[in-house]
């Protein structure tokens, strides 16, 4: 509970009210009996996953699904990594990294512009803009986008991935750093401003340290969404050295579906990274998760 | 405060904003350039793939060879066509299933989880593993799981757990609506939780004064205070569900027959299985007007103004 310490702040802000128990919940027995059940639901198939990915697959014809593996293997694991799953990986590190940064970064500047330049219709217009973009599922350009990526000669390859997951984030990412940007004292900025600091200046020494938190939860928001990305990898890529790694799930699962046992130590794999991610910084993930919307 | 607004613009020399609004959109000018590479990214991937998507629907095309223009006849032959009427309906029965399968639940969850006792924090711990598994994966699991003959019933031998749950239709819903809701019940859960624990503690002590029980007390006072919340979390639902993509098309590919075959899923298989972007492209618009509408639909519900407040916030 005390890992992310520097979450504190948006996770305080997230919740908005005061930080104290409603007694009166406490005794809530019919909201128990659901947390209890919904909990059996949540973590059978997950208990299922994990263990079925360490038999073999005499095992998992034969034995109780819920039973331990009689031989635990390593087999499965083998052949997942062995079928170029290591290359998945790092296509989709280098996807995530790849839109989350200049996407945080162009989205901040945005931001920034938005609320330092409050009362020009310009940017105003523009921010109209990106709060459009919330309400329309994007998704369903994909073929216009299909057409551009072809004509612009980036089919196939690890950008034609990253160019519209960038445009596709910024929509929610400008609304959530404004609105912590928004609450940086006017004063400082005008101190700063007598003290001869440019525009820029500001946003690095001013904005950046004190949004920092809302920065983090907007790249986790977005890295965890181009990371289980489906859509784009299936449609804009087509050689098996741009696949990603739910496509490669996918490819894999076609190819083994027998094979039980390994498609599901596949499963396990593509999400490790980032359980260990929400093991380390559980705070920091769930705000990202919610970015914007339990405010 | 009496620090008047100086009219002369820190000399940066960039000047972007040309409209003429006095000395405020003055002192803008230098900080408006900083939203250009953003919005110059999202007018090429965002805006003009918008307009783009309604200009196809006008064309004829096979996704690789020249663009033809032809009018109104894809509207019309996709209009008339049966299979999109159906994938409408599939879309709004999975739409309207899901969200009330997952708004009580969400409720009742995100109630219990703001109470603040520590055994509650570790369930939510867990609660939300399924949030961070992909759609590919979540479908691949339960494609396993299910499997009436490999899957958990026959291991179990339990015959109600044995069923053909993909190979029937109404089955093959039932289990989209049940994934749907498995993963994404704790998110909703998390934002319900916001929102209780932004509640006055007042108001729940004034109740129990005045003898309310708890289920009063949950319907005269939890659930009317969360109105915007549930709003939000309705909106999210139901503008989501339009783009099940990935989860369906791994799961099902809108199987058995067509009986899944959400609009998403009908999109890509008029346009990149059968080669026909023209009227893949009518699919496409519909689903974004549909999600225009329906935003404006639920935001209209919680009274325009307060809701945009409360939202925007």
């Amino acid at each position: 509970m005390a890992i992310a310490t520097t979450s504190s702040t948006s996770t305080r802000r997230a919740r908005g009210g005061p930080v104290r128990a409603h007694k009166l919940l406490q005794l809530n027995w019919f909201g128990g009996l659901a947390g209890w059940i919904w909990l059996a639901i949540v973590v059978i198939p997950l208990y299922w996953i994990v263990v079925t990915s360490f038999k073999d697959q005499s095992d998992y014809f034969s034995q109780n699904p819920f039973a331990l593996p009689s031989a635990p293997t390593s087999e499965n694991y083998k052949l997942v990594i062995e079928s170029d799953f290591p290359r998945y990986f790092i296509n989709s590190v280098i996807v995530t990294i790849g839109t989350i940064v200049p996407a945080v970064g162009i989205s901040f500047m945005a931001a920034y512009a938005i609320i330092r330049g409050a009362g020009s219709r310009f940017l105003a217009g523009v921010n109209g803009m990106f709060l459009m973009g919330l309400a329309i599922p994007l998704q369903a350009t994909i073929i216009p986008v299909y057409l551009l990526i072809i004509k612009m000669h980036l089919y196939d390859s690890l950008l034609a991935l990253i160019l519209p997951s960038v445009a596709f984030s910024i929509p929610l990412s400008v609304l959530v750093l404004s609105n912590f940007i928004r609450d940086v004292p006017k004063e400082l900025f005008e101190s700063m401003r007598v003290d001869g600091a440019t525009e820029w200046g500001m946003l690095r020494t001013l904005a950046f340290p004190l949004t920092r938190p809302a920065l983090v939860t907007v790249s986790i928001y977005n890295g965890l969404a181009v990371w289980n990305g489906f859509l784009l990898p299936l449609i804009l890529t087509q050689s098996p050295d741009k696949r990603t790694l739910p496509l490669a799930l996918w490819t894999f699962q076609g190819q083994y579906s027998v094979n039980v046992p390994a498609v599901l130590a596949s499963v396990v794999l593509t999400t490790l990274p980032i359980v260990i991610l929400y093991a380390v910084s559980r705070r920091q993930l769930l705000s990202g998760l919610t970015a914007g919307f339990s405010r | 405060m009496t620090v008047a607004a100086p009219p002369v613009a820190p000399a940066t020399g960039r000047n972007v904003s040309s409209g003429a609004g006095g000395s405020r959109v003055g002192r803008s000018g230098p900080v408006a350039w900083m939203v250009l590479p953003a919005l110059l990214l999202f007018v090429v991937f965002g805006i003009v793939p918008l307009i783009g998507v309604v200009v196809l629907s006008f064309t004829q095309w096979d996704g690789l060879g020249p663009i033809h223009a032809n009018g109104f006849a894809n509207w019309r032959s996709v209009l008339a066509d049966p299979q999109t009427w159906h994938s409408v309906l599939v879309t709004f029965e999975i739409m309207i299933l899901s969200w009330a399968v997952q708004t009580p639940m969400s409720l009742l969850l995100g109630t219990f989880l703001a109470g603040r006792q520590r055994y509650r924090a570790f369930l939510a711990v867990l609660y939300f593993i399924p949030l961070l598994l992909s759609s590919a994966a979540i479908a691949i699991t339960y494609k396993a799981l299910l499997d009436p003959n490999f899957g958990l019933g026959a291991g179990l031998h339990i015959g109600f757990l044995t069923q053909d749950w993909l190979g029937k239709s109404n089955l093959a819903i039932g289990v989209v609506i049940f994934i749907v809701s498995w993963q994404f019940i704790p998110f909703h859960s998390l934002i319900y939780q916001g929102g209780v624990r932004q509640i006055p503690t007042t108001m729940y002590e004034a109740a129990s004064i005045d003898g309310a029980g708890r289920v009063r007390q949950f319907f005269s006072i939890t659930v009317p205070q969360l109105k915007y919340t549930i709003i939000t979390s309705s909106t999210l639902m139901v503008v989501g569900s339009l783009t099940f993509f990935d989860l369906i098309f791994v799961l099902t590919a809108g199987g058995p027959g067509d009986a899944t075959r959400v609009l998403a899923l009908d999109m890509y298989k008029r346009g990149f299985m059968s080669n026909q972007m023209g009227p893949a492209s009518v699919i496409a618009s519909i689903i974004v007007l549909l999600g225009l509408a329906l935003a404006l639909i639920l935001r209209r519900l919680g009274g325009s103004t307060t809701a945009s407040q409360q939202e925007g916030a």
